[in-house]
């Protein structure tokens, strides 16, 4: 399986011909020709990179493109089935498992990889605890573990318990932890994913200030504005096959977007289509109240996309939890159709039509142990036989169905869920949810770890969706995503809703200063 | 299947050997081995007569290890299960020396009957107490372990509860040394057991949701599936697979003490792990449950056999077993 670099004919600025320009800092690790296969399947063909001291180097490629893996070989954690790996230009064979912290190579993973009954203290300094004659030092851990996330601007107590976190929270530990280790080179695999546009502002700052004092840093990110923003150079990889590597100054978004698909993309968003004002209401939710959020009331129309837009942590999954009947209601109603949801009772809202998407795939959303066929029908195990039997022809044709409908690309079809790409691990999510074929659909961060081609799939596919009579609620921190779907968007902050934007009001400085607190309406 | 699927798909049901599982593959090969080394020990090992044998006396452990295969599946962990044993299988006896029915077919038709229910309500307390208690499982049925070894005890006062009528005796037994085809009744009960479970395991939605619980049960929650019924479901299933092992206990023996079942939970819970199930949780493999519990009584029978190892140090190397059948089961996790 040679291969040679599809990036075709053009200027291509090859990452060996620009080590030889010298004017930035010398290479400190690079990949050449490096290969990985899992069994029998080729991941990575022949890729060359290369990261130099105190540079952003931004890797970019579609879901499956082979970033986490070429993260796993250049930091130890998978060893290269060929080629080399040279350490401040000498070949090295990286220790496994994180033993390369040794190295000063350190790894924010896709996956978080935080043992969930400790504190984030303990966490920070897991493996390297301070103490003196055999003593912890806990006083100190707790002081450095204060300042680096105040350093990171985040409000996360010391003491917390990993598991009591949100996943936001989760991501700045694992950042937090990645940044405190002295590291000369930090790979961090979507480590953005999740975080708000604050939390996200503090990580660049950071990241830039290391920089400049020498650390090297490769970041994946499918946010093409922050790639463009922070990145010195751009590495992109399509098909598990390098494609080109050039400055970041020389590339703008729509032209890495189309390296990594290989096409032009046409308009990411879809034509907005209103619901007519006479439309039946499909769910109205009154005065409720959970343990966060406060009297909340809204409606949602059949054929809607309604937004939901908030800081992180402004109650909103909370909120959309509470209705699907996954997190206890402490007062309030819940109106399907003109059915009254029973509390707590997520088989009735289930059987009612109302299908939620989770934002927290790792944990809440898929079997990482079990195959595509069981995470997709797990929701849905009645429509495949009676009598409680499971019919094996039925489930796999569902799978293929699924696969064909929302472009579920694994190069083995048998491969569990925890090994497949974020992206498409996000894509069997969003299946496994459709195959109840909900009346309403409520989407916590649709497009979480999912790239710009699959993106553009996706939000036509809501769209359509809507078309057809399915009512759909979006809750997403990526403004320009809610605004481009939903011709509503109602804003919460600090557990309420403090605002419902229509029409014209729709652009980010509104949103922002009603999720800011600068500016509020009392909502009907 | 045929017409709807995919070019992508048709390539898959084409096997490559590395895509064999190795851990399910694991103790069928630790099985021959053993059959391997049993032969070397002693010519009249590898006899059918005695390997019908082992399978017949390793009936029990491997019924009780079926139910445990439900209920580790589903992340938890049953330890009352011997003390059940004694307890189902005292009561049992007690009711067909009470005389109730006087034709002895159907008093044994009703004691199993009452076997059943009783095993059926002791799994549903402890499921009850594990899932609406919120009580960890392995406190809870330590807890039950006790009460049920307890009552025990108190129904035979300390002694032996025996089953008293010649008659129900002579009737019963052929439910333990009786032979079908030339096989013995308890490897046929094994085997219908077996199948019943492997069925409701892989074909069955309930299999799915024990093992969508068992590898996470926020994800079944979220997914609506009614968690804590079906870990209860997975503790009553146990129960039952005790009562069936009851069934072919008192015909064996004809008698209960204090001492009846001791240890066969460490038994059971060995024979799954050794069975490749994972004891956290999320993968069941009750076919190699049955292996296990066969490899146990396998182990014994060629220690007995051969005269360098002493019997009395059968439990040490059971003890031994379990721990090497973890750590197998860990590499093999890591290779593949
Ligand atoms: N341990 C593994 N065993 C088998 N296949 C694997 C394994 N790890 C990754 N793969 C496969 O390798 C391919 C590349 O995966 P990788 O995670 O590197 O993609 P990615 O570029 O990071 O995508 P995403 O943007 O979705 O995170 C995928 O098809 C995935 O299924
Ligand atoms: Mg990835």
């Amino acid at each position: 399986m040679e291969s040679e670099p599809v990036g075709g004919g053009d200027i291509v600025l090859s990452a060996r011909d620009q080590s030889v320009s010298g004017a930035q800092g010398d290479v400190v690790l690079s990949a050449q020709r490096v290969s990985k296969s899992f069994g029998g399947v080729q991941v990575l063909f022949s890729v060359d990179f290369d990261l130099r001291r105190g540079e952003i180097h931004a890797l970019m490629g579609e879901n499956g493109a082979g970033k986490s893996t070429l993260v796993k070989v250049l930091s130890g954690f998978e060893q290269p089935t060929s080629g080399e790996i040279l350490l401040d230009g000498k070949p090295v064979k990286l220790p496994p498992n994180g033993a390369a912290e040794a190295l000063g190579i350190v790894v924010i993973h896709q996956e978080f990889n935080l043992a969930e009954h400790l504190t984030v203290t303990e966490s920070l300094f897991l493996a390297r605890e301070v103490a003196h004659f055999g003593l912890l030092d806990r006083k100190y851990m707790r002081r450095e573990t204060r300042r680096v996330l105040d350093m990171l601007g985040s409000h996360i107590s010391e003491n917390a318990v990993i598991g009591s976190l949100t996943v936001a929270d989760k991501q700045m530990v694992e950042i937090a932890k990645a940044i405190s280790r002295d590291a000369r080179i930090v790979f961090m695999d979507e480590p953005t994913a999740v975080l708000s546009r604050g939390e996200t502002e503090a990580l660049f700052k950071q990241v830039r200030k290391l920089r400049d004092l020498g650390t090297s840093f490769v970041f994946v990110s499918h946010k093409l504005d922050e790639v463009t923003e922070l990145s010195d150079r751009v590495t992109v990889l399509r098909d598990g096959q390098w494609v080109k590597t050039a400055p970041t100054a020389l590339l703008d978004g729509e032209s890495i977007a189309q390296l990594m698909v290989g096409r032009e993309l046409s308009s990411l968003y879809p034509q907005k289509s209103e619901p007519n004002v006479d439309e039946a209401r499909v769910l109205s939710v009154v005065g409720l109240n959970t343990a966060h959020v406060r009297d909340a009331h809204f409606d949602l129309r059949r054929g809607e996309i309604l937004g939901f837009s908030g800081m992180i942590g402004s109650g909103r999954s909370e909120l959309m939890e509470a209705i699907a009947g996954l997190y206890p209601r402490v007062s309030g109603e819940v109106r399907i159709g003109d059915q009254l949801m029973p509390p707590g009772d997520i088989q009735a809202t289930k059987a009612a039509g109302l299908a939620y998407m989770t934002k927290d795939r790792k944990s809440k959303g898929l079997l990482l142990g079990s195959d595509m066929t069981s995470n997709l029908t797990l929701q849905s195990l009645d429509q495949h036989g009676r009598f409680g039997y499971l019919s094996p022809a039925s489930e796999r044709k569902a799978l293929a169905r699924a696969r064909r409908r929302f472009d579920i690309r694994v190069r083995d079809a048998s491969v569990v869920a925890g090994r497949m790409s974020g992206g498409n691990q996000q894509k069997l999510l969003l299946a496994k949810v459709m195959e109840i074929t909900p009346k309403i659909l409520i989407i916590d961060e649709p497009t979480r770890g999912i790239d710009v081609g699959t993106k553009q799939q996706i939000y036509h596919f809501i769209a359509a969706l809507a078309r057809e009579g399915c009512s759909i609620i979006v809750v997403s921190s990526e403004m320009p995503e809610i605004i481009g779907l939903c011709t509503r968007i109602v804003v919460m902050r600090a557990g309420r809703i403090v605002g419902v934007l229509e029409g014209d009001e729709i652009n980010e400085q509104e949103i922002m200063r009603y999720s800011a607190g600068l500016k509020q309406k009392a909502v009907a | 299947m045929g017409a709807n699927v995919t070019t992508e798909d048709q390539a898959e049901p084409k096997r490559r050997w590395q895509d064999v599982d190795l851990r399910a593959v694991a103790p069928f090969v630790a099985l021959a081995l053993l059959l391997l080394l049993g032969a070397m020990v002693n010519s009249n090992f590898i006899s059918l007569n005695n390997l019908a044998n082992v399978a017949t006396r390793s009936a029990f452990i491997a019924l009780i290890a079926v139910g445990a295969t439900f209920v580790i599946s589903s992340g938890d962990l049953d330890l009352s299960v011997g003390s059940m044993v004694a307890f189902v299988a005292s009561l049992m006896i007690l009711f067909m020396n009470s005389n109730a029915i006087a034709d002895p077919g159907m008093m044994i038709a009703a004691a199993m009957l009452l076997a059943l229910v009783v095993g059926a309500l002791c799994g549903l307390a402890n499921g009850l107490i594990t899932t609406v208690g919120k009580i960890e499982p392995f406190i809870a049925t330590l807890g039950t372990m006790g009460i049920y070894r307890g009552l025990t005890t108190w129904l035979s006062q300390g002694g032996a509860i025996t089953l008293q009528s010649a008659e129900q005796q002579d009737l019963y037994r052929p439910a333990y040394f009786g032979v079908i085809l030339g096989v013995p009744v308890p490897i046929i009960v094994v085997l219908a057991v077996t199948s019943v479970a492997a069925f409701v395991l892989y074909r069955m939605r309930y299999g799915r949701h024990v093992v969508a619980v068992g590898s996470n049960p926020n994800v079944a929650r979220y997914s609506g599936i009614k968690v804590d019924r079906v870990r209860t479901t997975a503790f009553v299933i146990q129960g039952v697979c005790v009562a069936i092992a009851v069934m072919l206990y008192v015909p064996r023996l004809g008698s209960t003490s204090a001492t009846t079942g001791i240890l066969w939970e460490l038994q059971a819970i060995t024979a799954v792990v050794i069975g490749g199930t994972a004891l956290k949780g999320g993968a069941s493999r009750v076919w190699g449950t049955i292996c296990g519990a066969f490899i146990l009584e396998l182990v014994g029978n060629i220690m007995l056999l051969s005269n360098f190892i002493s019997e009395y140090l059968i439990g040490a190397i059971q003890g031994a077993i379990i721990i090497i059948a973890m750590l197998v089961q860990r590499s093999l996790v890591r290779k593949s």
